[in-house]
């Protein structure tokens, strides 16, 4: 179990440095490090007020760090317009899943896409979109808002995917689903990751974010507790008691 | 009307109650009405276009011989082979029940017109027993089930193209025949015939039919409502009177049109947008050949028209990069506060405060008309032996500038750019999420409107001949607005219709102005009520006030298939 990366050289594809957010007076997340290594699957475990979406916003440049580093891909980008960052390759499924529901499958899928100006490979990725998620091929001009929370799911990871993104982090996708859904999903992120894709996973589901994940960070309070491989973390006994509710 | 292909037959489902006296009944109605029409309606000849010569119908009854006509159409419609396809029982009920308001309204204004009820004759309440007859069988008749879908009929495309080409040409004489009446009895009572036609029109889905066709035909329609607008000049026989009132709606439709970029396609609420009207006009005034002119410079006007556009662009620009980080209500205050601050400088830059720009209260009168390779705005012409007064010049130069606005429209809302807005109109923030600039297309949409109102600002007040400030209040704003809401955010057809409508109104019922606001608020509060979406709607818009409708989310999902093919 390794504390900090303080001083490891910049290696990773996306490398978090003594990050700190704060909403006015109250600090959301106080000096977390971390990394994500190419072609891994990171998960960010913790429960309710953790700090998790909190990081995922200030890494994909919808918050402000008040102190700290992000590197992606040897670039620093803490101080990079949202807008830019999705353009550099890194996508952000928001929690919530934040579907435009008036608009079609379809016209999601193209915003996803809203940062390329390539519109032939755009039109080939929404195919290998509809190959992954033949419910969204079916539902093209359906609007959104009429899907159930998992083809909703489907629709936010398949709009993430538009961007065709190096690195995609994914808030929360098990969140308010079916157990059967949920394991669609996840099985989803590790197809994605075998496609290549580099994934940032925060979950509140703890068992299932660490099962696939390479390597796995405990966010608690705002800070990181604990961090080590998928497959350590499952068999740590303080996450067993805290996440896993065994005793 | 159609070839009808169909792929199998259907019998229409079983109607529940048949009551075999309403459909005669309705023969007689109509019968009737025709009868009625051509006898004497008044004693009073003098009023309502002299509706007292027997068999010789005015104007008011070969309206109602119209609607008369149309119901027994849909009478035998009913028992053919059309009647799969038209719902036909709705319309005549609201033809039926139009008409007997329409003949309910004639009996009043020949009352009050002359002296009481006295003065209608036989032929009068013939009529009216007839549209009541008609109605009564209309509403006894079985409500309809099992309708073919209309967007499935399908005809050969020359008559499809006719049919709009018709639908055009009936525009045309309507407007015409309306604008042409001065007495406000006769205007309200073509109004009520129009509606009643339309509505009954779109009841029995004959419209709907028509959109369809519409939509196959795009292009086609799009030309057919250009030649119309292009050819309405030449029916007013010379007469400035209408063309005055034609030309102040087009300078509002296309002011309406770049507001529906701002508001309804960015989803930004603007409320000073009059302001940006303003600026261009007094660029406009400022720079002109006005003994009152302020400023030296006297470039063409082209140049004008570029320098208006851009200093109304600027002070968007000015005004919206500050404000359009914050949101929704904070927008609408501080936008409400410059159109104010706008009207107050231009009050107040008299030279008494600060330079002389604009002589304060007094305005810049003697705006010349315009000059544009040679052609005089001013004078009369005569193309093709008809006479064309100075409105109509102004009419065709408006005419070209609302086609640029609603070409520019059209293109943004379809490019990459609409796109974006939709998504930070729908979700700011999951549209930041998705690489969209958010602040920067913001922005964009807030210039190009302001743009596009600068410029319709600067024809407006050479058309005008006259700036001041108090044309530029903020209920003019709240009417642009209003135009937008009524008609139908975000489509074009619908802020076209509403800002005519809203312009039209106040001036061919000045007897009603005291009450306009009052009457106008009415609306507002019923249309809220009742249609919220507009008259013409978008798809999106009908779904998002129409959230628990799943036959109406059918419907919708069958167009966007329809039209994606």
């Amino acid at each position: 179990m390794t504390e900090s990366t303080e001083d490891k050289p910049l290696t990773a594809m996306l490398e978090v440095r003594n990050l700190e957010v704060a909403y006015g007076k109250i600090v959301a997340v106080k000096q977390i490090s971390f990394s994500v290594e190419q072609g891994q699957v990171v998960s960010l475990i913790g429960t309710n007020g953790a700090g998790k979406t909190t990081t995922l916003r200030t890494i994909s440049g919808l918050l402000r760090p008040t102190q700290g580093e992000i590197w992606f891909q040897g670039e620093r980008i803490d101080n990079v317009a949202a807008h830019d960052i999705v353009t550099r390759g890194l996508a952000h499924s928001p929690e919530g899943r934040r579907i435009f529901p008036r608009l079609t499958v379809e016209e999601n899928l193209l915003l996803g896409a809203f940062s390329r100006r390539d519109p032939a490979g755009v039109r080939t990725d929404l195919d290998s979109a509809y190959d992954l998620f033949p419910i969204l091929g079916e539902r093209r001009k359906q609007p959104a808002g009429t899907f159930s929370g998992g083809e909703q799911q489907m629709l936010a990871m398949g709009r993430a995917m538009m961007s065709r993104p190096k690195l995609m982090m994914l808030d929360e996708p098990s969140m308010g689903l079916s157990p059967i859904m949920m394991k669609r999903i996840m099985s989803t992120v590790t197809e994605l990751q075998r496609q290549g894709t580099t994934i940032l996973l925060v979950e509140q589901n703890a068992q299932a974010a660490l099962k696939r994940a390479d390597y796995g960070y405990v966010l608690e309070v705002g800070q990181i507790k604990l961090s080590g491989t998928g497959r350590e973390l499952l068999v740590n006994d303080d996450v067993r008691k805290a996440y896993l509710g065994e005793d | 009307m159609t070839d009808v292909q169909t792929e199998t037959p259907v019998t229409p489902a079983a109607a529940p109650k048949k009551r075999p006296i309403a459909w005669p009944l309705g023969l007689a109605g109509a019968v009737f009405v025709i009868v009625g029409s051509c006898l004497s309606w008044s004693y009073d000849g003098s009023i309502l276009n002299n509706l007292s010569i027997n068999f010789y119908p005015g104007g008011l009854q070969i309206l109602a011989i119209i609607v008369a006509v149309v119901s027994l159409v849909l009478l035998v419609l009913d028992k053919g082979k059309l009647g799969w396809w038209l719902d036909t029982t709705a319309g005549l009920r609201s033809l039926g029940t139009g008409l007997a308001f329409f003949m309910v309204l004639v009996l009043a204004a020949i009352s009050v017109e002359s002296d009481g009820l006295i003065n209608v004759n036989p032929g009068g309440y013939i009529t009216l027993v007839g549209a009541l007859l008609l109605a009564v069988a209309a509403w006894l008749m079985p409500l309809r089930h099992g309708l073919r879908d209309m967007s499935k009929a399908k005809s050969p495309a020359w008559a499809e193209i006719a049919a709009i080409a018709l639908l055009m040409a009936a525009l045309l004489f309507t407007a015409a025949y309306a604008l042409g009446l001065d007495d406000a009895w006769l205007f309200i009572l073509c109004l009520v015939f129009i509606a009643t036609i339309a509505v009954g029109l779109f009841r029995t889905g004959a419209m709907s039919w028509v959109s369809h066709a519409g939509q196959r035909h795009r292009k086609v329609l799009t030309l057919a409502s250009f030649a119309v607008a292009f050819l309405f000049p030449f029916t007013q026989d010379g007469s400035d009177a209408n063309m005055s009132i034609a030309t102040s709606v087009l300078v509002f439709a296309a002011t309406a049109m770049g507001l529906n970029i701002v508001v309804g396609l960015a989803g930004l609420l603007d409320l000073g947008y009059i302001a940006f009207l303003g600026s261009g006009a007094y660029v406009a005034a400022t720079l002109s050949q006005s003994a009152f002119a302020t400023i030296g410079w006297k470039p063409p006007f082209l140049v004008v028209v570029l320098v208006g556009a851009c200093v109304a662009a600027l002070l968007g620009l000015v005004i919206g990069s500050p404000t359009l980080r914050v949101s929704g209500d904070y927008l609408a205050i501080v936008t409400l506060g410059f159109g104010e601050i706008f009207r107050f400088a231009m009050f107040n830059l008299d030279g008494n405060n600060g330079p002389n720009l604009t002589n304060g209260p007094n305005g810049i009168p003697g705006i010349p008309d315009l000059e544009l390779f040679g052609f005089n705005f001013g004078a009369v012409h005569h193309p093709f032996g008809i006479e064309l007064g100075r409105f109509s010049n102004y009419y065709f130069l408006l005419l070209v500038l609302t086609g640029g606005v609603i070409l520019v429209f059209s293109r943004l809302n379809s490019s990459r750019i609409g796109r974006g807005w939709v998504a930070i109109r729908e979700d700011e923030k999951a549209a930041e999420a998705m690489g969209v600039n958010v602040f920067g297309l913001k922005l964009l949409a807030f210039a190009v409107g302001a743009f596009l109102a600068g410029l319709a600002g600067t024809i407006k007040a050479h058309q005008d001949g006259a700036v001041s400030p108090d044309q530029y209040m903020f209920l003019e704003s709240a009417f642009l607005l209003a135009a937008i809401v009524l008609g139908g955010m975000g489509t074009i057809a619908g802020v076209l219709l509403g800002a005519t409508i809203l312009k039209l109104l106040p001036e061919k019922l000045r007897f009603f102005s005291e009450y306009r606001l009052l009457l106008f608020g009415i609306t507002l509060v019923l249309m809220m009520r009742f249609r919220p979406e507009g008259l013409v709607a978008s798809r999106r818009r009908q779904l998002e006030f129409h959230e628990e409708d799943e036959k109406l989310a059918d419907e919708v999902e069958h167009q966007l298939v329809e039209e994606a093919k």
